[in-house]
């Protein structure tokens, strides 16, 4: 057990360190608008150019060949510095990674490059009105037509969707088959006729999520990753990565937070608020189990080479945490705290989404007692 | 960074749980419990290990491993709720190492860490009566009544029994003034011990949750098993969601008293609170999932659930060490700090 860095991880930080010094943009703009998105796929940009995109990638395909590790002291120093996220979160964290993965040669000539430079943006078209948690069971409809195929069908919350150009799509090819089995995942292009995305307001006032409309929308085959019929497969490899993506640079955010949150305590003079200290320190707990917590799964992932259900655990207490911070600054800030668009109204609302966006909390207590602790399932 | 145990810490860990499952069957926690006693053999078997000089330097006639050493044994005395002045003699060896004078290491390590003797010592401050754990039949006491710490042989002071629901550990109140001063700084022994204290606590959450999982996973009713409905699945989800926080907080704490001084103070006070909890959390939990069978004398999940609750409240109530990690997150009048 050595929690400190090794020489070589510790020259890693500091190039990093001295090169966001150099080129952190600062905050992005009101959150939610385009320019808020040109902003940061500006600064996706700067961090390709200078190689930082993809860290983890075979440098073959554009990345650094990095170790988990120096991706995510990479993540973490981004987050300690403040820097606004990469444009392409979904590209980066999800597509890319599932390319790698699962896709072929071409698909990782083609697809690959525009991912890290920012240049085409993906989303994510998992979820669909009827079919949540329960995903399996997406009725969107694939069908066979000439070299490729047609679909039909609906989701909905797709984050970017109205900026990508590249979704990852999951659509039934085989209605006959078991439901996990006749699910294919196609890279389906957002330029494509047949296909109207509409805005989804979200609680917090801005659009970041969507609902995609495919009328007889044309994909070819060459577009499918995986296998026909096993998209299932495809789709848990995203989902793997998604929760264990958020992992190290979450924790740092809510620390950051925090930080702030205690700033703002002091500020207003409840420094010495029993109820408030409490709080503060259950959070500052919270904060710092995360942090560890993390580390334990990225040792532990580095060993078995792929993130493990424990994942689950993490995105729980992250969902945990950060809710119950953005509560107390509502509280702290009292009656002035709900004047729409300030900072604090602004995460205390889109926390909210926290223990419902990449798998409810429920969910995930089902992934940790039927999988990390065995439990039977409820059938 | 690798925040996993290397392989002598994970051999420490597993040779404990096995040797201290065999040692401490249920039944025989039990026996010992009901008469509010130790097993002498099984101290002099587990003790002639050097357990309790695990974290005390060679040249004293310890190990001269770490705190984290020491985390994992007591750690695994908690999953066992074992009736064993282990706790306690580590501790007082890790106060007389690292601020003792010559003579009173020269007098006392050598037969603590070997298990020989045995040590009293206290488990709360002056101001909350003084509690001492192992006193009776101790030939040394190590105490604060206030007045800064103390070494003395029982017969310099006065000590009398105190009967606390836990009745797998021995627990006392000591009043006198005799013995010795302790000459040297003892907040990091204080720090050290309170993170071992935090590893007992951390692996009897571990236990009472592993039971209830089994449980869950054999009781039927409604024609399948209890674990099937999330009212229980749940449950028990989220005592893995403690367990394991408390155990990251520990293992943390414990390293930082070994590598990272400066780190110690706000990580044993987040480690001590967070596993106090989980302790108790679980616990409850664990009786809740078990239904009215847990509820009985004749069931042994009361050992953990009273040793959690008593143990909770030993080396600064999670209150109090809340209080700490708000005062060191930023809340105090000092600049705040990083972990
Ligand atoms: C901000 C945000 C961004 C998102 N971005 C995307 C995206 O880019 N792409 C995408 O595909 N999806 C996205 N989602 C969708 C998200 O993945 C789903 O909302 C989520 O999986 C839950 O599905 P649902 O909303 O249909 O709720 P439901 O599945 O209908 O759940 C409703 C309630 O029932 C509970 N529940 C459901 N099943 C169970 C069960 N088996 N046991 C116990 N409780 C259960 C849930 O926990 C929840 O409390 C996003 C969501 C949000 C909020």
């Amino acid at each position: 057990m050595d929690l400190t860095l090794t020489t070589s991880e510790q020259a890693f930080r500091d190039e990093i360190r001295g090169w966001l010094e150099q080129n952190n943009p600062g905050a992005a703009p009101v959150a939610g608008d385009d320019a808020e998105f040109e902003f940061r796929r500006g600064w996706q940009k700067t961090m390709h150019e200078a190689g930082f995109a993809g860290l983890s990638w075979p440098e073959e395909y554009g990345g650094r060949g990095a170790s988990m590790i120096e991706q995510s002291i990479f993540n973490q120093e981004l987050a300690l510095s403040r820097a606004p996220m990469p444009a392409n979160v979904l590209g980066l964290v999800m597509g890319g990674p599932v390319v790698i993965a699962h896709g072929d040669t071409e698909q990782k000539e083609r697809y690959l490059e525009p991912i890290l430079s920012g240049e085409e943006i993906w989303c994510q078209g998992f979820s669909e009105p009827d079919s949540g948690s329960d995903l399996a069971s997406l009725k969107t409809r694939a069908v066979k037509s000439n070299g490729g195929w047609r679909i039909t069908g609906q989701k909905v919350w797709t984050t970017y969707a109205h900026e990508a150009k590249w979704c990852m799509l999951l659509a039934r090819t085989d209605p006959e088959s078991p439901k996990h089995r006749g699910i294919t995942y196609f890279i389906f292009d957002m330029e494509a006729d047949g296909v109207e995305v509409r805005p989804l307001r979200q609680i917090t006032g801005e659009a970041e999520f969507n609902e995609i409309f495919f009328e007889d929308a044309y994909v070819p085959d060459e577009n499918v990753v995986g296998e026909v019929g096993g998209g299932w497969q495809v789709a848990i490899t995203t989902l793997m990565f998604e929760r264990a993506g958020l992992g190290a640079a979450a924790a740092i955010s809510v620390s950051n937070s925090l930080d702030d949150l205690i700033a703002l305590i002091r500020e207003r003079g409840l420094a010495e608020d029993p109820m408030v200290r409490d709080r503060v320190a259950r959070l500052k707990m919270g904060v710092e189990a995360l942090r560890l917590g993390g580390m334990r799964t990225l040792t532990r992932t580095m060993k078995a080479g792929i993130p493990g259900p424990e994942g689950s655990l993490g995105k729980w207490e992250w969902a945990s945490v950060n809710q119950e911070l953005g509560e107390l600054a509502m509280d702290v800030l009292g009656p002035a705290a709900a004047v729409d668009g300030e900072e604090w109204t602004y995460r205390f609302l889109r926390s909210r989404a926290n223990s419902i966006e990449g798998g409810t909390t429920e969910v995930l207590k089902n992934i940790v007692a039927e999988r990390v602790l065995g439990l039977p399932k409820l059938r | 960074m690798n925040f996993d145990l290397n392989d002598e810490q994970r051999a420490i860990k597993d040779t404990a749980r096995e040797l201290l499952a065999s040692r401490f069957k249920l039944d025989k926690v039990r026996e010992l419990a009901e008469s509010g006693s130790y097993d002498d053999a099984i101290w002099k078997e587990i003790g002639g290990l050097g357990w309790a000089g695990i974290a005390v330097p060679e040249e004293h006639g310890g190990q001269g491993l770490g705190i984290v050493e020491l985390m994992l044994l007591c750690e695994e005395v908690g999953y066992a709720c074992a009736p064993l002045p282990l706790f306690s003699s580590a501790a007082a060896g890790l106060v007389i190492a690292s601020a003792g004078s010559d003579e009173q290491r020269e007098r006392w390590l050598p037969e603590l860490s070997s298990g020989q003797v045995t040590a009293g010592i206290p488990a709360t401050a002056p101001e909350d009566d003084s509690v001492m754990i192992d006193a009776d039949g101790a030939a040394v006491l190590a105490f604060d009544r206030g007045e800064g710490p103390r070494l003395a042989e029982p017969s310099e002071v006065e000590i009398s029994g105190l009967d606390l629901i836990d009745r797998t550990r021995r627990y006392s109140q000591l009043s006198g003034e005799g013995g010795q001063e302790i000459p040297g700084e003892i907040d990091w022994a204080l720090a050290a011990i309170t993170i071992a204290f935090a590893g007992e606590l951390t692996g009897l959450a571990q236990r009472a949750m592993e039971m209830a999982v089994e449980y869950a996973r054999d009781r039927e009713q409604f024609g399948r098993p209890i674990g099937a409905y999330q009212g229980v699945s749940h449950a028990c989800a989220k005592m893995l969601y403690d367990v394991e926080e408390a155990r990251s907080l520990t293992y943390y704490a414990a390293w930082c008293a070994d590598a990272q001084p400066e780190s110690l103070p706000l990580a044993a006070s987040m480690a001590k609170a967070r596993a106090s909890e989980a302790a108790w959390d679980v616990a409850a939990a664990s009786l809740q999932v078990h239904g009215g069978i847990a509820f009985t004398w004749e069931h042994d999940l009361q050992f953990f659930l009273k040793r959690a609750r008593v143990s909770s409240g030993l080396y600064g109530t999670p209150r109090r060490h809340r209080n700490r990690v708000a005062d060191i997150a930023g809340l105090g009048s000092l600049e705040p700090a990083t972990a």
